[in-house]
């Protein structure tokens, strides 16, 4: 299955290895950042909804 | 508009206005890379044109936060974009001051720093030259970059990452001119497009600022 | 009905929860589909040896690490002139992700360029022009994060966005002049003309330029849809304490 690469086996693979490595952490990132501001913004408005604030009333 | 002008020269000039820093600084550029390279003359013939180029551009950084930050904080900006002159005038105006206290010294001195640099013969002409050509637009990008970081505190580091880029340009054009100058080499296409960059930078460069610093004063 | 809708944050939050799954899912089956058919599928080149499947990641890159700028540029645009804070938000949303396919290009054309030229990096014009693109991104990077009020940040950015924009071309044909290379020109819009890339990579090739453009849009909708609930966020707060 594996490809012969010959001697330029290490270039190859490092490439693959590099670029999939630094977009699966982009990835990881945003997906982190999106879950936790999701997570925060329903925290705070579930809170405000419980306790309207002066504003509101 | 000339009292504009003169003011900011006056400031300039008085102690702690940082007239002669960048000089010093240029000085000190010219003096530290023979003592890194080493003595050869041939070596540092080579390299003379580039290193005056970069001394003379990171000279001209030192100061640029000076340009807007000292009148943002007392108010006087505020003033100044009220007034009946064009706030892009009045970038165009700061900047030359700028450029009258940086650039024109930077380029009066750099045939002595050429000199201790071991520049051949025929490079001091295009040297003075391209410096005279070059540093204006070194300021207005400058002018710029001050605009954008002119309210933020401390910016001083983030000025120099925004405006190092944007130097790039006339950095090359400046340099070939030197290097081909003092190789006896046919200079006018680089010249002529650093004065172009210079030119346009000019041209444009005060609308962009004069925006940024009306968001800045919002 | 008009393409102006979409510039509502609600409305841009419900296409954008609609669309992402597909997207997210064509992204997947480009991605997988370019790089195993590149990888696994496809002959040495006679001279180059194995490092031709290098190309199926460092082109794609490399073009959407322009395409970014451009996007960004458009967007900071329509910032200035419409005031539409999604559009801004999806600038700053689209910077990181340029700036990784920047790194990616860069890394993956380093790691190709030492077998091929025997050197990790050369001052060549292209090179050198994408060295110069990477600093852009990260003081564009900077000024958002330095500047604390989002819509001074906003004008700050778009405004500086232009002016790096005439700048980084003109770097583009200033290192151009200052050095001739040893990067190739592009072969990939030669088909049909001499020396044009070969069927057996253009194919392949072509999966992984829509997978990488996929990616970007992927990334740049989920990102923008944080900024957005970010936003709304600081706003809550801010009303918390006022309160």
């Amino acid at each position: 299955m594996m490809p012969d690469l010959g001697r330029y086996a290490v270039a190859v693979l490092s490439s693959y290895g590099a670029t999939l490595a630094l977009l699966a952490a982009l990835l990881a990132l945003t997906v982190w950042r999106g879950r936790r501001v999701k997570r925060q913004l329903a925290e705070v408005e579930a809170r405000q909804a419980r306790a309207p604030t002066e504003g509101e009333r | 508009m000339r009292a504009l002008l003169l003011r900011d020269l006056r400031l300039a000039f008085r102690a702690g206005g940082g007239f002669g820093l960048g000089l010093a600084f240029f000085l000190l550029v010219a003096v530290l890379v023979p003592l890194g390279v080493g003595p050869e003359p041939a070596t540092l013939a080579k390299i003379a044109p580039g290193i005056l180029w970069v001394g003379a551009l990171l000279a001209c950084l030192l100061s640029l936060d000076r340009i807007f930050a000292l009148d943002f904080e007392d108010g006087s900006l505020d003033l100044l974009a009220t007034s009946p002159i064009p706030l892009e005038g009045v970038v165009a105006v700061k900047a030359f001051a700028h450029w009258l206290v940086t650039g024109l010294p930077l380029t009066l001195v750099a045939p002595v720093l050429g000199v201790l640099l071991n520049l051949p013969g025929p490079g001091y002409l295009w040297l003075v030259a391209s410096l005279a050509a070059g540093t204006p637009a070194l300021s207005v990008i400058g002018a710029f970059g001050a605009a954008l970081t002119v309210g933020i505190k401390r910016g001083g580091l983030l000025l120099s990452l925004l405006v190092l880029p944007l130097y790039v340009p006339t950095l090359i054009f400046g340099a070939e001119v030197v290097k081909r100058g003092a190789a006896g080499a046919e200079v006018s296409v680089p010249l002529l497009l650093l004065a172009g960059i210079t030119a346009g930078a000019l041209a444009l460069l005060p609308f962009a600022a004069a925006a940024a610093i009306r968001v800045n004063l919002r | 009905m008009s393409l102006w809708e979409y510039a509502n944050p609600k409305k841009f939050m419900q296409l954008s929860a609609g669309v992402l799954p597909w997207v997210g899912g064509l992204t997947a089956v480009c991605l997988i589909v370019g790089l195993v058919w590149g990888f696994f599928l496809t002959p040495d080149d006679f001279r180059q040896g194995s490092t031709v499947k290098i190309i199926f990641l460092h082109v794609p890159s490399a073009m959407m690490a322009i395409n970014a700028w451009v996007m960004m540029l458009v967007a900071s645009l329509i910032w200035l002139i419409r005031r539409h804070h999604v559009s801004a938000l999806a600038a700053k949303a689209a910077a990181p992700v340029g700036l990784t396919f920047t790194a990616i290009a860069l890394v993956t054309g380093a790691l190709w360029g030492q077998p091929m030229w025997g050197t990790w990096w050369a001052w060549d014009p292209r090179l050198t022009a994408f060295l110069i693109l990477a600093l852009f991104y990260l003081g564009y990077i900077a000024l958002w994060q330095a500047v604390e009020d989002p819509d001074t940040a906003a004008d700050l950015t778009a405004v500086l966005c232009m002016v790096g924009s005439v700048f980084a071309v003109l770097s583009r044909y200033a290192v151009k002049f200052w050095n001739q290379g040893l990067h190739q020109d592009s072969t990939i819009l030669k088909v049909g003309e001499k020396d044009p890339i070969a069927p057996a990579f253009y194919v392949p090739l072509v999966v992984c330029i829509a997978g990488f453009v996929l990616l970007f849009v992927l990334l740049v909708l989920m990102r923008t849809r944080t900024e957005i609930r970010a936003r709304r966020l600081s706003a809550l707060l801010a009303r918390e304490r006022l309160a």
